[in-house]
């Protein structure tokens, strides 16, 4: 089905001047399963687009790129009044039953079923995916202090623990998401 | 939907220059496909443009930068040295195919 017919190839902007130059801040501040993944998706998305992008680790999203924790993040459903069980809509599971012995852990289980279901990579190596496509990580250094943590506690990606300052610096002009 | 002619190939288009016919795309056009975005094809560019359009055929959509890295074997680093900037559009494009859906 034609309509048109150009003699020039129509041929996709790749490198529409629009797209260059474009640069992205992403702020981890939260270290939920649930919570880590939004800003790693988005992070690998804008990478895989030629944008510049940057995530900062900060308070609860250290452990995001906390080699101790990076593998063990968990999803809790208190608080959730979305959560329900995969493929069911209406009848929902109280959330405060989250709060029983094991309901953490079996929800942990469950998300992380779903996310590999899904063929998404696991925390760990979501991080190596993304310093392998360019992105830059950099760790808050008020967290850093508070946790007693240096570059060696966290993923080797991590370029260096930085200040908030230098962090608005280097994000200049930069689209920003705060997770 | 438009067509455009590449290399003396007439093949149908969408807004922004995609190949919307998998069966229009043949060898011969993936070159011309490469040139037209600044990209001359290697062996390894050849291995991914097969594995894509055999991966389509079979699954119905194009696989996603993850899928084409894990079912390949080809490191993430290495698709975006082969297909700068944009690898998971590019590849798609060289392939004749459509632009993954999927977000990983």
């Amino acid at each position: 089905m034609s309509d048109t017919t150009t003699t020039a190839p129509i041929v996709p902007s790749f490198d529409a001047p629009q797209s260059t130059g474009r640069k992205l801040a992403i702020i981890c501040s939260k270290g939920n399963l649930d919570m880590a993944y939004p800003g790693l998706i988005l992070a690998n998305a804008a990478v895989g687009e030629g944008i510049e992008t940057h995530l900062f680790f900060t308070f609860w999203g250290f452990d995001i790129i906390n080699k101790a924790t990076m593998g063990d993040l968990q999803f809790s459903f208190v608080g959730n009044t979305a959560m329900h069980p995969p493929g069911h809509s209406g009848m929902g599971v109280h959330h405060m039953l989250g709060a029983l012995p094991g309901a953490t852990k079996a929800a942990t289980k469950m998300m992380k079923k779903q996310i590999a279901d899904l063929d998404v990579p696991d925390v760990p190596e979501f991080l190596e995916i993304l310093t392998a496509s360019g992105a830059q990580m950099w760790a808050c250094r008020m967290s850093a202090d508070m946790n007693h943590l240096t570059e060696d506690d966290l993923y080797e990606g991590v370029e260096a623990i930085i200040s908030a300052s230098d962090f608005m610096e280097l994000t200049e002009g930069a689209q920003l998401l705060f997770i | 939907m438009s067509t455009t002619t590449i290399a003396g190939h007439e093949v149908d288009v969408n807004e922004e220059g995609f190949l919307t016919r998998p069966d229009q795309w043949s060898e011969e056009l993936a070159p011309e496909l490469a040139a037209l975005i600044g990209l001359h094809l290697t062996d390894k560019h050849w291995e991914l443009i097969r594995f894509l359009r055999t991966d389509h055929a079979a699954m119905g959509e194009t696989p996603t930068l993850r899928r084409v890295s894990t079912q390949t074997g080809t490191p993430v680093k290495e698709l975006f040295g082969l297909f700068p900037g944009k690898p998971a559009k590019k590849m798609a494009y060289v392939s004749g195919l459509p632009k993954p859906k999927g977000c990983v």
